[in-house]
């Protein structure tokens, strides 16, 4: 009881309402006042605090994703590749590769350039993984290739991420800061949409990307394949009476191809014989908008870089023939992702308004070329 | 599935310091609360204060601790399970199994149940759980 009084300081006397005694109430004044002043020439620096707090918390986010990323892809190439020594050392090198894009300055060939420099960084990539994991076979090395492709997305948004809140610690200046903090929920969106295709390409499933390889694998799926290039396949087959050259990149291992090169070969071995082009591809959803609903309209629906864009564009425009899309629609994290159900449901809808696009658009005996696009990870033909 | 093999079991597990420490200031919280009972007759005015600061105490220390799980909690990605598909052109058998790794599709499967012929993947993916899809009145 006495050192309760004493810690109260009041010598064994009980105060019947400290905060409404005036003996106290200036002390409270006191305090409302320097509270107020303060927060009018540190509310600045407390904002700042609060957001470099943010950014932090984030952080320590993406340092857990890289980390267990890099246990995992280590994990999946110690299990497939069975090598020699151990790999660490020489994964760790490959996280850190870059590429340096082409000189604009000048458009006027900048496409050829850009390829130029994709197709040298593709070869690096395919001779690292056969380095790093010798006993995986050509499914395999797609795929921890793409492993490693995820794990080094992870780590390099670590570092930006890192580098502005070190930054903005340094300097402490509020622009620094802010522009980081204003983007980091869509940064942090794609930082889990990574780690999430990074177990997939290590187990090999299929993911929402691949929407449009799998349109492409049910068609052609039981007729005679052949190669194409580069690292696609095509099959012939007779759809609504009129031929069909159906394309996708060579799957189950997790690969683009480049469907700008297969398209160009058909049109050119039909001697621009044409009737249609129909691409389907996974495409950006907007929120509001569910999964798996399918749309169409034209233009060539393709991503990346916008190489093999540029080439269909070309090959098209050379003998005027029509590009339609069928578009399957899917947010980033579901892309890249193992696919959601209500994607693979989709697939069945795509063929569905591809066969009637070629029934009102074509008339029979046509030919018409059907590029299904995307990563065709866990998806054969 | 083997990837669940990587994953947690889906328990968040606290720091022992952490729980230590949250330990710590409930225990001295539940001593401010029975204190305050016991003096309530004889000083009622520092009972007040000590119930009051003790409870006080007390929901903050259990909004620090849920805070922390929380922020544990979000460090974790949950993975939906994937399935595969598996059918028989013969038959029409249909199954359902976990995806097992070198599974893809159009992929020659193991022998129908019912005819012994083989059968082919047809689908592989991941079911989301109806309460974790986003709801919207728009």
């Amino acid at each position: 009881m006495d050192i309760i009084a004493l810690m109260f300081n009041l010598d064994g006397k009980v105060a019947q309402n400290p905060f409404m005694d005036n003996q106290y109430g200036w002390i409270l004044n006191l305090v409302f006042y320097a509270i107020f002043f303060a927060f009018i020439f540190y509310g600045q620096k407390l904002q700042m605090w609060v957001m470099l707090r943010d950014v932090e918390t984030s952080l320590y986010k993406l340092k857990h994703l890289k980390e267990e990323g890099r246990k995992v892809t280590i994990e999946t190439i110690k299990e497939i590749g069975k090598p020699q020594t151990d790999p660490t050392s020489r994964i760790d090198r490959f996280l850190e590769y870059f590429t340096i894009a082409p000189q604009n300055l000048d458009p006027a060939g900048v496409v050829w350039k850009l390829e130029h420099i994709l197709d040298v960084r593709d070869t690096r990539f395919k001779d690292e993984v056969k380095l790093m994991a010798p006993s995986a076979d050509e499914t395999q090395a797609n795929n921890l290739e793409n492993t490693l492709e995820a794990e080094m997305a992870l780590n390099y948004i670590y570092k930006v991420i890192r580098h502005f809140y070190l930054l903005g610690k340094k300097t402490f200046s509020l622009y620094v800061i802010m522009q980081i903090q204003m983007i980091l929920p869509l940064v942090m969106r794609e930082a889990e949409a990574y780690a999430s295709a990074l177990k997939a390409f290590a187990f090999g499933q299929p993911i929402g990307d691949g929407a449009g390889s799998l349109v492409a694998a049910k068609l052609m799926h039981g007729q005679e394949t052949r190669k194409l290039p580069k690292d696609c396949v095509g099959a012939t087959i007779q759809l609504e009476g009129r031929t069909a050259f159906v394309l996708k990149a060579e799957g189950p291992g997790g690969n683009v191809g480049k469907p700008g090169d297969a398209i160009k070969t058909v049109i050119d071995e039909n001697e621009g014989k044409i009737a249609m082009v129909v691409m389907i591809d996974a495409a950006m959803k907007l929120e509001g908008e569910e999964v798996g609903e399918v749309a169409e309209g034209v233009g060539a629906a393709i991503g990346g870089p916008g190489v093999d864009q540029f080439k269909i564009e070309e090959s098209i425009v050379k003998y005027h023939i029509p590009v339609h899309a069928v578009i399957i629609k899917e947010d980033i994290g579901d892309a890249v992702s193992p696919m959601r159900k209500e994607v693979s449901d989709a697939v069945d809808k795509a063929i569905e308004r591809t066969r009637q696009l070629i029934l009102e658009r074509t008339k029979e005996g046509d030919k018409v070329i059907i590029a299904g696009i995307g990563n065709t990870i866990g998806i054969g033909q | 599935m083997e990837g669940t093999k990587a994953q947690s079991n889906g328990k968040v597990r606290i720091p022992m310091f952490v729980l230590l420490v949250m330990l710590i200031i409930l225990a001295f919280c539940l001593t401010a609360i029975i204190l305050a009972i016991n003096m309530f007759e004889s000083n009622p005015t520092i009972a007040g204060y000590l119930l009051l600061g003790g409870v006080l105490a007390l929901a903050a220390a259990t909004y620090a601790l849920m805070q922390v799980r929380r922020r544990i909690a979000s460090l974790r990605i949950e993975a939906p399970p994937v399935t595969t598909t598996i059918e028989c052109k013969k038959c029409g058998f249909k199954s359902v199994r976990p995806f097992q790794r070198g599974d893809y599709v159009f992929k020659e499967a193991e022998k129908c149940e019912k005819c012994s012929n083989p059968m082919t993947v047809t689908a592989i993916f991941k079911e989301i759980k109806e309460k974790d899809k986003e709801h919207h009145s728009f």
